[in-house]
């Protein structure tokens, strides 16, 4: 006769087979949960979830969305990878994507009347220096003041907003917007590139696949990116084979920075075009799922952040056509948080049923 | 400046600081637990939005209270199953708990955004706010069962071997932890503001989290941070108002910016951090074979 409950005993090494299960597990929980919430908001959970999850992506111009969403989330997650790898856990990548639209936006408003090749790839420089530089104050804390990372990354979100919110209702305000708290637009050549006629999926795209095929070569090919896990694994370990922390800890923030940063000009010299108070949705804190559910693997990523922006979508789809309010979405992210985060118990443990007799 | 103004300005102080003595007592006791629970902006959202709710409909401000804490042992009830008994790790699942708390209430709070209530006196919950300070004080200093709920939060391996439940002692910490973060909530959107807004929190949830690092896990500072960070936020607003020439966006990001510095003036010295913040924080506890 065995037990009825059973009980949780540690692997010995880390299940690969369950790795890349438990993000499908944690989504198909999600789903069966969402399903629940749909009846109990008093709709036909088939149709509710019809409208959430397919009819947002029944298009052409529904995928191309989809993958607007998912360029700033993926771009967000792979950088965020870098220090969540080693442990290190900035939460402010919605602050460094801030400021990395500020910097890049900035060089826009400048040349607001110039065309030239140059300017758009002088944004991008600029978006990744101030993602750069405003992931690397939480980094410098750290290392020289030993102070939070979580902490000081988070409150450096508000003040990155509040920074942005200041330029366009003062000194970067247009001129000719009737005192609406938003830039002057960027010219057409500081202006993402669209990838296809009539659909808004743009430049960005492409930026983000090469960053991460880039990221996956540091991952797996470099001494860098086998520091960066090892120090994860094993701070002691990499203390003893004489590993940096600091540097580690640096490159993390920069890395992750600039990634946010050019995330962030992506978006305002992509589908916005000009600077304004709500640039992102969230998408610096909901990159951070994104990197969970994509296991902090490249591929992982990619899957996980079409995942996340069909979330978006079919937010948007819920309020239109059912009346739900949008912020269902966020509701649906954490639930995926909550299922991955429990399942992955089954990595490192396994079940196993007692013989009682 | 004259006597009624002083007096005015600290009334404010007192009114505007008391939710983050409540969320910050929580989350320190949650803490001296040995568990880190980043979920309290989520808990305080959740816990303003069903106290809103239910006074709204029912109109009674003890059942909105009763059904904010509830909510808040929910809250905390889920992510005490997932750190305690599924071991997931701290962090994320706290993150987690922040992100569905935002979802969650500005989702069951859409229809009552501008619905006008009738505000509380805050008064009640200034005075209780010092007394639980003082109760968790002395419970951590002068009872057994705090000093065992210290003892799990430093080593929770020789508290097991002791005979002392572990994972029941987390459970209560971190329920207390929750109910006391929904507390603020409910106070904010109740007797503070009074009012319903998505968001409404507006970071003091990860101030308090600031506040416990402050403290050095010591409850009566938690209190003393409170009152700092309480008056710098209205200073900021006094001076705003007062019309200095300057933009108002600085301003408003006074409280972040001197958390931040705070935290930093605490945390370089290293010894100290080392030595008051509970050795067993973060670690989950496998009771093994």
């Amino acid at each position: 006769m065995n037990s009825l409950f059973p009980s949780i005993v540690s692997r010995s090494q880390s299940s690969g087979l369950m790795n890349f299960f438990v993000p499908i597990i944690s989504i198909v929980l999600t789903l069966i949960t969402g399903s629940i919430i749909f009846v109990l908001l008093g709709f036909d959970p088939v149709y509710a979830l019809y409208t959430f999850f397919i009819s947002p992506i029944s298009s052409t111009y529904g995928i191309s969305e989809l993958f607007v969403k998912a360029t700033p989330l993926a771009l967000i997650a792979i950088g965020l990878s870098y220090c969540f790898k080693n442990n290190i856990y900035n939460i402010g990548a919605e602050g460094q994507l801030t400021m990395g639209a500020i910097f890049g936006g900035g060089i826009g408003i400048l040349f607001h009347d110039t065309n030239a090749f140059w300017l758009l790839p002088l944004m991008i420089f600029a978006g990744a220096i101030g993602g750069a530089l405003w992931g690397l104050i939480p980094a410098i804390l750290k290392t020289k003041f030993n102070t939070n990372e979580i902490l000081t990354s988070l409150m450096l979100v508000y003040v990155a907003l509040f920074i942005l919110d200041y330029l366009v209702v003062g000194p970067w305000k247009d001129p000719f917007g009737y005192s609406f708290p938003k830039s002057r637009p960027f010219s057409e050549s500081g202006r993402m590139p669209l990838l296809f006629d009539g659909l808004r999926v743009h430049f960005g795209l492409i930026i983000t696949l090469f960053l991460i095929f880039v990221s996956w070569f540091i991952f797996s090919k470099t001494i860098f990116g086998f520091q960066l896990k090892v120090s994860g694994y094993s701070p002691k370990a990499a203390r003893y084979a004489g590993f940096n922390q600091t540097t580690l800890v640096f490159f993390a923030f920069a890395i992750c920075g600039a990634f946010a940063g050019i995330a962030g000009l992506a978006e305002v010299s992509g589908p916005i075009g000009l600077l304004y108070r709500d640039i992102s949705p969230n998408y610096g804190f909901t990159a951070i799922i994104v990197a969970f559910l994509g296991r902090l693997h490249p591929i992982g990523i990619i899957f996980a952040s079409l995942v996340i922006a069909l979330t978006y979508l079919g937010a948007e789809d819920a309020q239109l056509f059912l009346q739900i309010p949008s912020a269902v979405g966020f509701i649906f992210q954490g639930l995926v948080l909550f299922y991955l985060l429990g399942a992955e118990l089954l990595i490192n443990y396994k079940l196993t049923y007692k013989k009682l007799l | 400046m004259n006597l009624d103004l002083i007096l005015g300005i600290l009334q404010i102080v007192l009114i505007a600081t008391t939710p983050l003595v409540f969320a910050g007592i929580g989350e320190l006791v949650t803490e001296k637990s040995g568990v880190l629970n980043l979920g309290v902006e989520g808990m305080m959202l959740v816990g303003a939005v069903s106290a809103f709710i239910i006074l709204v409909i029912t109109g009674s401000y003890f059942l909105a209270f009763f059904v904010s804490i509830f909510s808040g042992i929910i809250m905390s009830g889920l992510f005490a199953f997932l750190v305690l008994f599924l071991m997931s790790n701290q962090i994320a699942t706290g993150l987690a708990l922040t992100i569905f708390g935002i979802g969650l209430s500005s989702m069951l709070g859409k229809q009552y955004i501008g619905t006008p209530i009738d505000g509380l006196s805050p008064w009640f919950f200034v005075i209780f706010s010092f007394l639980i300070v003082f109760f968790v004080s002395y419970f951590f200093y002068k009872t057994k069962a705090g000093l065992i709920l210290r003892a799990v939060g430093e080593s929770h391996n020789s508290a097991h071997a002791l005979g002392y439940s572990v994972i029941k002692i987390r459970f209560l910490s971190i329920i207390f932890g929750g109910s006391m973060c929904a507390l603020a909530g409910s106070y904010i959107s109740i007797c503070y503001a009074p009012m319903w807004q998505e968001g409404m929190t507006a970071g003091r949830g990860w101030i308090a989290l600031a506040l416990v690092v402050f403290a050095t896990w010591k409850p009566e500072r938690v209190l003393i941070g409170a009152y700092i960070f309480g008056g710098v936020t209205i200073l900021q607003m006094n001076l705003q108002a007062l019309g200095l020439r300057f933009p108002g966006q600085f301003f408003s990001m006074a409280p972040y910016v001197a958390t931040i510095i705070v935290l930093v003036l605490i945390s370089s010295n290293k010894l100290r951090i080392k030595l008051s913040a509970p050795a067993s924080l973060t670690i989950p506890f496998y009771k093994g074979r």
